[in-house]
């Protein structure tokens, strides 16, 4: 049964990493629904997050060939209900539609967004939250017509009470250490 | 080793001396000139190999490490000459085979700007290397080598790539040589579980119908002997894949033969009854395994792999034994109790007496007037008493010399498994020749492939490579004929060819030669092959419509295999 499922690669910092971690996805015709690179809390260890629909074997599979990778330190995947995840979205309105009515003050106020920015002719609105959220508050702006609308790729965190990279990197050097 | 002032070009070939590298593979061009030149004053250190063309020399360098074990080293120009490299490099992707590749790169401020000879090869390359990368600094070449040598050979091995643009290779800078032992986000063999073992040992201990299949894995970790002993141990009979062909004695009385699409009667019909399948470092590919969920339904599966992700990737494991082959089939073997199933082993010589009669002995022994492909690759056998390295191309002559060829020794199997690459062949033999100098190397071609890659004569002759070249020639594309007969109505779509004086094209490359049209002219036409001092050429004609039997059929089970057609 294909759902989502969220995979996160822990990655030296190389040139081209990237495309060979994509590379995965594309050759099996998998598209990436979102995809989001950062500096992790260990320095110098890049964190993907990469959001897929897929059945749960070929996730498995796709971390399998992603660790595969020489550069890549440790991919997991969770479903959804295992991380606490959001994304980010803004939106552009006219500064207009704000003063005919207070409408959009109310839509702000209720779906907690916020305004980043009001000039004469624009708002930008900043809302995080799930992508149904994110897409809900879209539906209601869109009646005073978004101008511009973005959304950013997932960023998500375990449940787990720890830090699970850094319990893999300490065997991993304990382990590189008994090569010596 | 003291620091001095050297270009990136000789850094190149110094941190290939450190590696051990006798021989490099390959082609120049305008983005590797610099790296030749430094070469020029070393050419009594390192052999370098001129090939015609780069597919020839990537494919040599992947014969150099069948044969030795050892990563095959090729060097190509930019753009085109690194394109050129890019089959070979797939084909020793999927095969596991170690090469370390280098290819010239337009000087760095022109990177992206579409200059002569410009390709973005680290992009094309990616997806067919294990490891590569972009040197653009002369300080970056020797720990870039390191890497690449250690990356290729060790774990599941694989094909590697540098691209150094030519400043890299102009600029001086300090060298030093340090050799990779280890990569932080890289881990190349998980160490054995013995706990794993001792499952996978119970479950051997109490089967009745075992059968154990043997990879390339067991080549590849040196493990011929650790895998005998299995076998001998616990009395279970052996079938192997292509490419694990010649890890184990052909004429081991365990031996039960080749698995697949055109493996042996008996290994393919029994895989369907064994209850236990102990496979060693192979990755049950779909020529292997036909229909995949009428797969060895009642067998557990056993499987000793080093790399991780084959594991249940395509046939679940009930106990995978992760690492590499030879650590845990020794423990393995120490785990395991002495027994014998005699009344198994038997089924298979069963199996065997009705592909004696339906195909075999039709194969080697004909009695109709055409020569087949079985009775060439069975007498050039005996006469190297089986301990020739046997060379194939891809098609119906790569299917015949695997199944009739006999080993004594391993390593002595050269073929493109995976990848199945028309061409692979001739180029090959001149890997295997030089990574093998004192043993005979016999190439099996057909006029098909030898026609992809045919400039390589020249090469065979510079380096005066004695060579064996055999072109079973039946005037066809057989394989594509082969199914055009059996699944598309004998409709001989483009697969018909009008060949060239094969001889004389050997003759104008300097290679003696000649051509065996009837049977009374076989032996003998082998015997002066074989004692010809040098490479030589022998073309065989070959009966236009001989078909390659057993066959799996495409997307049938394995059990389903049939006799003829």
């Amino acid at each position: 049964m294909k759902k989502e499922f969220i995979i996160t690669v822990f990655s030296e910092n190389h040139i081209g990493l990237l495309t060979r971690i994509t590379i995965v996805f594309t050759r099996r015709k998998i598209n990436i629904e979102s995809l989001t690179v950062s500096e992790s809390a260990i320095a110098g260890v890049y964190k993907f997050t990469i959001v897929v629909h897929c059945s749960e074997e070929q996730t498995i599979k796709i971390v399998g060939q992603i660790e595969k990778s020489v550069d890549v330190l440790k991919a997991f995947y969770h479903t959804n209900d295992q991380m606490i995840y959001q994304e980010i979205a803004l939106y552009k309105v006219n500064t207009e539609a704000l003063y005919e009515s207070n409408k959009i003050e109310n839509i702000i106020r209720n779906s907690g967004a916020r305004i980043l920015e009001i000039t004469k002719e624009y708002t930008v609105i900043e809302k995080t939250g799930h992508k149904e959220e994110t897409q809900a508050l879209f539906n209601e702006l869109n009646q005073f017509k978004v101008t511009q609308f973005i959304r950013s790729g997932r960023v998500a965190l375990t449940r787990d009470p720890i830090e699970r990279l850094s319990e893999f990197l300490k065997e991993r050097d304990t382990f590189l250490e008994q090569l010596d | 080793m003291t620091a001095r002032k050297i270009t990136g070009s000789e850094a190149v070939i110094l941190s290939l001396l450190e590696e051990g590298v006798d021989t490099i593979f390959g082609y120049p061009g305008g983005a590797i000139m610099p790296i030749y030149d430094a070469l020029y004053d070393y050419d009594q250190k390192v052999k370098h190999i001129l090939t015609r063309h780069e597919q020839g020399a990537v494919h040599a360098a992947e014969g150099y490490a069948k044969v030795t074990g050892r990563a095959g080293v090729c060097f190509a120009t930019s753009g085109p000459g690194a394109t050129n490299l890019i089959t070979g490099i797939a084909d020793a992707m999927i095969d596991s085979v170690p090469l370390v590749c280098i290819t010239g790169q337009v000087t760095s401020p022109l990177l992206g700007t579409d200059a002569f000879q410009e390709s973005d090869v680290v992009g094309i390359s990616m997806p067919v290397t294990k490891w590569n990368f972009q040197i653009t600094a002369p300080e970056e070449i020797p720990r870039a080598i390191a890497q690449a040598f250690y990356i290729s050979q060790s774990g599941r091995p694989g094909p590697v790539l540098l691209d150094i643009t030519k400043d890299a290779q102009f600029g001086e800078f300090d060298f030093n040589y340090k050799k990779c032992r280890k990569i932080r986000s890289y881990v190349p063999e998980t160490p054995v579980d013995p706990h794993k073992v001792a499952e996978a040992a119970k479950i051997i201990n109490e089967a009745k119908r075992p059968l154990i299949f043997c990879g390339q894995g067991v080549i590849i970790s040196n493990a011929e002997e650790e895998f005998k002993a299995l076998a001998e141990k616990a009395g279970i009979p052996v079938a192997w894949t292509l490419l694990g062909l010649s890890a184990f004695p052909s004429e081991h009385p365990l031996n039960v033969g080749m698995l697949g699409m055109h493996g042996n009667y008996g290994p393919n019909l029994l895989t369907n009854e064994a209850d236990v399948i102990i496979a060693v470092g192979m990755r049950f590919d779909d020529r292997v395994t036909g229909k995949v969920s009428a797969y060895a339904k009642n067998a557990k599966i056993i499987h000793l792999e080093i790399d991780p992700a084959e594991i249940n990737k395509i046939i679940k494991a009930d106990v995978a034994v992760l690492g590499d082959a030879k650590k845990s089939l020794k423990l393995l073997v120490e785990n395991i109790q002495e027994n014998s199933h005699d009344k198994w082993v038997k089924r298979f010589k069963e199996c065997d007496k009705v592909e004696n009669e339906k195909v075999i002995d039709k194969d080697l022994f004909p009695t109709k007037p055409g020569l087949t492909m079985g009775e060439v690759v069975r007498i050039v056998s005996e006469k190297t008493n089986h301990e020739a390295i046997l060379v194939t191309d891809v098609g119906q002559q790569q299917m015949i010399a695997s199944r009739y060829f006999k080993f004594k020794h391993s390593k002595s199997n050269v073929t493109s498994g995976g990848l199945g690459t028309m061409g692979f062949g001739l180029p090959a033999s001149m890997g295997a020749q030089i990574g093998a100098p004192g043993r005979a190397v016999v190439a099996v071609i057909g006029d098909g492939g030898f026609q992809m890659t045919l400039q390589e004569l020249g090469t065979i002759w510079q380096n005066k490579l004695p060579i064996k070249i055999i072109i079973l020639n039946n005037n066809f594309l057989g394989m594509v004929r082969q199914w055009q007969q059996l699944f598309f109505e004998k409709r001989y779509s483009f697969t018909e060819l009008h060949n060239p004086d094969f001889i004389a094209i050997g003759k104008g490359f300097g290679i003696e030669g000649h051509k065996v049209e009837k049977r009374d002219g076989l032996e003998s036409g082998i015997q002066k092959m074989l004692d010809h001092d040098g490479p030589y050429l022998l073309e065989v004609v070959i009966e236009k419509e001989d078909n390659v039997f057993p066959m799996v059929p495409a997307g049938a089970s394995v059990s389903d295999i049939i006799l003829e057609p």
